[in-house]
Parts: C-alpha cells; sequence; structure tokens
C-alpha cells in the first residue's frame, strides 16, 4: 500500500460522523410541527431521526418532543423555533458539546450525559442570555 | 370607554416591549434533588446560578431578576409542555446461561416487560450489547457477546419493531458488570445490557 493510499484511507475512516449521523428521535408530535433541514421542511413523526443544524419548528397549537442519544428530552410548545445548532458526543467517555438555540418560544429540557459529564458543556442560547446546563429540569421562555 | 381600551394596549404594549427570557427550574424528576442553570457571560463567566427548584429568573442584558413561584402555578402555566416531555429512557439486563445464547429462566420470564416497554413508545429506538464473563478465549467471547445481542434483536424484530430501530454490539468481555479475573465463570456477567429510548 503506497503512502497515498495510507494517507487517503485514514482521511476516509476518520471523516467526523456528524454530518449525517443521528443526534436525537423524535418521540411526540401534536398539531402544527416539523422540522427545519437545510431549509427544508422535513415531517415530524415518531421515530424520525435528527441531524445537527435541524430546526424545531411549531405552530400556534403545535408540540414536538424529541430526545436525544445522550439521553437529553426537549419538548418544545406552541409557536416555538428550537435550532439544534451542534451535538458532539462520545458515547464511551460520555463527554461532549450540546449547544442548541432558543429563537423564541417555550421549551422544557431534562439534561442527559453530556451535562452530566461535564457542566456547561450544554448550553442554550437566547436572544439574551446563554444557559449553562449542570444536570437539571427546566423551562426556558422567549417572547417572540 | 374608548380611553380605558387605549390604556389597556398601552399596557400591554409596555408589557411586551419588558418581557425578557425567562428560565424556571424544575425539581429534579421521580425525586432527585433539582441541579442548576447557569446564566454565562460571553466568556463563560457566571452571571447568576439558579439552583433551587421553582426558582423563576428573567434575564435582560443587564440584570437578572429572580422570583419565586410554585408547584401549583407552574402545573397552571406549564403543564402541558413539561407533560410533553418524552418518556426517560430504561434500562433491562437479561442473563445467560454459561456458554450459551439460551435466556436463564428468570431472564426469560422477564423479557415480556422489554417488548411491552418498546411497544408502548412510538419512535423507540433500542440500543442492545452484548457481554461474557471472562471465560473462554477474547475473541470467542467477542462472538458470543453479539450473538447474545443479536438474539434478543432478532426477538424484538420478530415481535413487530422496525429493524432500522434496533442496535446491536457484542463488548465481549471488556465491559464486566462484576470485576474478575481472566477465566473466571461469573453469572452476572453473562449479560445483555437494553437502552430503550
Amino acid at each position: 500500500m503506497s503512502i497515498r493510499s495510507i494517507v487517503i484511507f485514514l482521511l476516509v475512516a476518520c471523516l467526523p460522523a456528524t454530518a449525517f449521523s443521528e443526534i436525537a428521535r423524535v418521540k411526540k408530535v401534536s398539531g402544527d410541527a416539523h422540522i427545519e433541514r437545510e431549509g427544508k421542511r422535513v415531517d415530524a413523526k415518531p421515530g424520525v431521526t435528527l441531524e445537527q443544524k435541524d430546526v424545531l419548528v411549531t405552530g400556534a397549537n403545535g408540540r414536538l418532543s424529541v430526545t436525544f442519544i445522550d439521553n437529553t428530552r426537549f419538548s418544545a410548545g406552541p409557536d416555538s423555533r428550537v435550532s439544534l445548532e451542534k451535538f458532539e458526543f462520545d458515547s464511551t467517555t460520555h463527554r461532549g458539546a450540546f449547544e442548541s438555540r432558543v429563537e423564541w418560544g417555550s421549551l422544557a429540557v431534562v439534561s442527559g450525559q453530556i451535562a452530566k459529564e461535564k457542566p456547561d458543556s450544554m448550553k442554550l442560547f437566547t436572544p439574551e442570555s446563554i444557559l449553562g446546563v449542570r444536570g437539571t429540569r427546566f423551562i426556558v421562555k422567549v417572547a417572540k | 370607554m374608548m380611553h380605558r381600551i387605549f390604556l389597556s394596549v398601552l399596557a400591554l404594549l409596555a408589557v411586551s416591549a419588558c418581557s425578557s427570557d425567562r428560565v424556571l427550574l424544575l425539581p429534579g424528576e421521580d425525586g432527585v434533588p433539582s441541579g442548576a442553570v447557569a446564566v454565562l457571560s460571553q466568556t463563560g463567566q457566571a452571571r447568576a446560578v439558579i439552583d433551587k427548584a421553582y426558582t423563576e429568573a428573567t434575564i435582560g442584558t443587564d440584570a437578572i431578576d429572580q422570583s419565586r413561584t410554585d408547584a401549583a402555578t407552574v402545573e397552571r402555566e406549564h403543564g402541558a409542555l413539561i407533560r410533553a416531555l418524552p418518556t426517560a429512557p430504561r434500562r433491562f439486563i437479561f442473563y445467560f446461561r454459561e456458554g450459551t445464547t439460551s435466556l436463564t429462566v428468570k431472564s426469560q420470564s422477564e423479557i415480556g416487560d422489554l417488548f411491552a416497554e418498546v411497544k408502548s413508545r412510538p419512535g423507540a429506538d433500542v440500543q442492545i450489547v452484548g457481554h461474557t464473563s471472562t471465560l473462554g478465549s477474547s475473541s470467542a467471547n467477542d462472538r458470543l457477546s453479539l450473538q447474545r445481542a443479536k438474539l434478543i434483536a432478532k426477538l424484538l424484530v420478530e415481535r413487530g419493531l422496525d429493524p432500522s430501530l434496533v442496535r446491536a454490539a457484542g463488548r465481549g468481555e471488556r465491559e464486566l458488570l462484576i470485576p474478575t479475573a481472566d477465566g473466571v465463570r461469573n453469572a452476572r456477567n453473562r449479560r445483555v445490557e437494553i437502552l430503550v429510548r
């Protein structure tokens, strides 16, 4: 095997899995709710997998609940927009980085293994704040 | 009359202009103490730490006001949002007879709980990880642990679970439940651990 092919092999083997990998699944949907992926609308129904950069969107009567692969759980209330900006998780060490943004609306959160392993490695952004999650259950509300 | 309407519209406008982001800390689930949420600065320093259940913080650019609320108010205002949270993931462990993919009698009697749990969760994903004791070679144990995990996966798929929702892996003798030396029989290490999410 030439050095070049080894280098190519290593590059391919080391490609970040983040681009296509599952970070969460939709668990419950009611009313008007969908996922926005690269500007396109994806139907939200139980079992649908979510990826990094997806956005949870609900209308006036909509609700959308998801469970992440680190066991974090989200419930987005009506009239909400929550962007899943960054999700990295090592299922062996439980280390990771998790950043989401509540642009508007309401979100209930039960944090999972990322926040448990290292405080503030899970962050939530709102228009006025940066929240560091230290292993807990809470609600964020942002007026539209 | 017009005057009163004008005043109430003005009051509404004032309220919405002042509304800022709010964080409400809830008690932990199932009696677990609540943790904390920190309001961080751009550089990651804590501007405030909310660490008591039923504390609500109103966050502005300059000020953070904390006030107390109670369970009844939270239920009235946010009960539906909280109830819409997905069910907490649940863990199962099933044990096997030595060197085989046959479940112990006790585990056989408990596996119905797993099927019921998976069935009750729309969009469930199931992670199955097989393990062995340290008896035998590590390569044989890698194979056996994977066969054990695949057996559970097969049972779930036979009961209607979408195969794409199941992941089965074997960890051989690498993750012992009960630490032992190499070459030791241990009934609790001969197992499959399952996470239903």
